[in-house]
């Protein structure tokens, strides 16, 4: 649609993953608050209230535990939902819907009703929405077994991994991290075989895996580039699915490089970047060469003033300087 | 000036690794003193010197590991001055201490050995390694990378010895494989006792297998006689003075070899040198699997009652590792029982530079004819292994019947 060769951005990538899936099924429809006439609060699915009418692209009443809840009963129905939450943290109103019911309901019925759900939220700070919009959670959904978790971080991801989530025969959580729809770049081929299942090896290394997923995969490359000029060869590995994780590419990266960072936009307090910590520590303890780093959120409410909020999230020089901790420099 | 140094504690030792002094610079010592106990790959043993002297300087610091024939230490003799004794040193300083261990002839063995005799010390001017810390004052734990810890377990090599460079300091891999690299025999120890005594035990019996003609011979010797007597001996004892077959089996050995010296001795330098007294090495397995074979010193004078109070103090000494080291050096043949619980007959393997063992199989009841009557009796298989260059299985035969012989009149060991 409004790509220019392949020159494009993280939102139209993903406008134009939902274009094609509503193409190509016709019980795939959108629905979520101010998705239709005001085109998205990210403007993701703006222009597709002409192409696909009233019917397939539709506002909601400001209630996500009641739209959530209708998503379920759309795809209990044999509907293929997409319904998208304007954040994370207006997702805790529809938890019940999503933690009770939807990923409950194959398990509860004995594998008689699955809910083929996709529920798409934005997620993560960075630009001063002040606590209530800020957080990032995905680590209390890759907590809830029934879920997928999905993070593309990447705009061949944002094209590619909607179209096997809404295959997928279960409900699937994709987190759009607010600070990668303006991302922009070339798509490659690669989003044609963009899977729900594995992670990627964003940059090779040898010397420190920086383990990461999101919003934070991009400070993370801005790292290892910036490490690479100190002499220090950081892999970056972009986690793209959170639940279940891919602990066999987590385990392989570590095992080359014997020291593991994980940047992790949550707190660190029973965080995702807890868990890949404690796989690592099972798994390839006696790989490692060095204690495990984490650089997460600082524990606070994401703050509003901008030097505040910076201070609070993980950053480059952070992560830079964590890597070269782990590596006695 | 007096050198004190590392003695060969066996065939199969290149190097030990000192655990402590037990004398001081000041100290007296008379020969036979206790001064040092050293680890070798099998146990830790109290080393002797054969000199009297004055401790003057002790060169070797505690978890050195030094090749066999290293000064570890430097002993005033009588009458010396300390002037005297700089001067020596001054004539003698620019010979690292390296250099007298390779100018000490090493044992065979170290020819054998996988192990390089590598010098201890690059030069004089190398930092000293960090010592071991006494057992009294456990310092905080070293703080190691697990795959540090792995790999340096791989390699061999000696944590205690390295710094680290990892983050606080920690010994990352990169550490250990510089040192293993480097390959040095200070950096290299027993970090498990028993792949290292698997492997000095298997580095001297391929010696033995492949340097050593043997032939091998074995005789049932009925113990009616010698059970008999003992069990009637024994109930005039209290319980710690009663003796068992294994010590009566040694001194009929003993008695045996009076008459045999050829097998008594050392194959050394192309030609045997038959020993003087009977020194039988008791081989005495370890509980955590191995074997080791200390000298019984004297069988030949000790009586049965001395025999037996040495083998159970040094059975007991064996399993707590505190051996002598004379206890090592000195057996000039080998005896191996297999006990109650063992086979019947054991082909030995003759440890060099020794040139017999003689192998006991386990007391049985079995059928035995004499005169003209089978009657049921306690009978043991003895076996001979001996060397081919220095004795014939007719003499060999013929040591087996004086020790079938000397089992029948128990009475006159």
């Amino acid at each position: 649609m409004n790509t220019l060769g392949n020159k494009t951005t993280y939102r139209e990538a993903l406008r134009e993953a939902h274009c094609d899936a509503m193409r190509a099924d016709p019980r795939v429809f959108l629905m979520g608050e101010d998705v239709g006439k005001y085109g998205g609060s990210y403007a993701v699915s703006k222009g597709l209230l002409d192409e696909f009418g009233v019917e397939r692209i539709r506002d909601t009443p400001l209630s996500e535990l009641a739209f959530v809840g209708a998503g379920i009963g759309a795809a209990l129905g044999g509907m293929r939902p997409i319904v998208e939450v304007m954040t994370v943290n207006f997702s805790l109103l529809a938890l019940d819907q999503i933690v009770n019911t939807a990923a409950t309901l194959r398990h509860m019925s004995g594998g008689q009703f699955a809910i083929p759900l996709v529920i798409r939220m934005a997620t993560g700070a960075g630009r001063q929405l002040a606590a209530q919009h800020s957080h990032s959670f995905e680590g209390w959904y890759a907590h809830v077994p029934g879920l997928k978790v999905l993070a593309p971080a990447t705009i061949d991801d944002a094209r590619g991994m909607l179209a096997p989530a809404l295959a997928d025969p279960d409900p699937v959580v994709i987190f759009e991290h607010a600070l990668l729809y303006n991302l922009e770049g070339e798509l490659s081929g690669e989003w044609k075989s963009a899977d729900i299942r594995s992670a990627r090896v964003r940059r090779e290394g040898t010397q420190v895996s920086l383990i990461t997923y999101g919003g934070s995969l991009w400070k993370t490359l801005d790292a290892a580039r910036e490490l690479a000029a100190l002499g220090i060869d950081a892999e970056v590995l972009d986690l793209r699915v959170l639940r279940p994780l891919d602990t066999a590419a987590i385990v392989a990266s570590v095992r080359k490089t014997h020291r593991a960072v994980i940047i992790d936009e949550g707190w660190k307090t029973g965080s995702l970047a807890a868990e890949i910590c404690a796989r690592i520590v099972e798994e390839a303890f006696y790989d490692l060469d060095a204690p495990i780093a984490r650089v997460c959120t600082e524990e606070v409410p994401i703050p509003y003033p901008k030097h505040l909020e910076d201070a609070a999230l993980p950053q480059t020089p952070k992560i830079i300087a964590a890597a070269k901790a782990v590596l006695g420099k | 000036m007096i050198e004190f140094k590392l003695p060969s504690l066996g065939a199969d030792m290149d190097q030990g690794k000192l655990v402590e002094w037990t004398v001081k610079p000041g100290d007296h010592v008379t020969k036979g003193s206790v001064v040092a106990v050293v680890d070798t790959s099998k146990s830790a043993i109290d080393v002797e010197i054969w000199h009297d002297g004055t401790v003057w300087e002790l060169l070797t610091q505690p978890g050195e590991t030094v090749p066999v024939g290293a000064v570890m230490a430097l002993l005033l003799e009588a009458g010396e001055t300390q002037e005297q004794a700089l001067a020596w040193k001054r004539d003698h300083a620019a010979v690292p201490v390296a250099a007298y261990a390779t100018a000490a002839v090493l044992p065979p063995a170290a020819t054998v050995t996988s192990a390089p005799s590598t010098p201890a010390h690059d030069s004089p001017a190398a930092p000293a390694p960090p010592t071991l810390v006494s057992p009294a004052a456990p310092a905080a734990r070293t703080r190691v990378s697990p795959a540090a810890r792995k790999r340096a377990a791989e390699l061999g090599v000696d944590l205690a010895a390295l710094a680290g460079s990892g983050p606080e300091g920690a010994i990352t891999i990169e550490d250990v494989e510089k040192t293993g690299k480097a390959g040095s025999a200070a950096a290299t120890t027993p970090l498990n006792r028993m792949t290292e005594i698997r492997k000095t035990i298997g580095a001297a019996m391929t010696r033995s297998k492949r340097e050593i003609p043997h032939y091998y011979l074995a005789t049932d010797i009925p113990l009616a006689r010698a059970t008999e007597w003992l069990a009637a001996r024994n109930t005039q004892c209290s319980v710690t003075e009663r003796v068992l077959m294994a010590a009566v089996l040694l001194k009929a050995v003993a008695h045996a070899l009076k008459r045999h010296a050829a097998l008594n001795g050392f194959y050394r330098d192309g030609r045997f040198e038959p020993a003087n007294a009977v020194h039988i090495g008791v081989a005495i397995s370890l509980r955590q699997g191995g074997l080791i074979a200390p000298a019984l010193h004297d069988c030949d004078s000790k009586s049965l009652d001395e025999l037996m109070r040495g083998l159970a103090d040094l059975v007991r000494r064996a399993r707590a590792f505190t051996l002598r080291s004379s206890e090592l050096s000195d057996p000039t043949i080998t005896v191996t029982n297999l006990g109650d619980g063992g086979a019947d007959l054991v082909h030995g393997v003759i440890y060099p530079p020794q040139v017999a063992i003689i192998g006991f199989g386990g007391v049985r009841e079995r059928s035995w004819v004499e005169e003209g009557a089978v009657r049921a009796m306690p009978v043991v298989t003895a076996s001979l292994a001996a060397d081919h260059r220095v004795t014939d299985g007719h003499l060999g035969a013929l040591f087996l019947a004086d020790l079938s012989r000397s089992l029948q009149a128990p009475d006159k060991l």
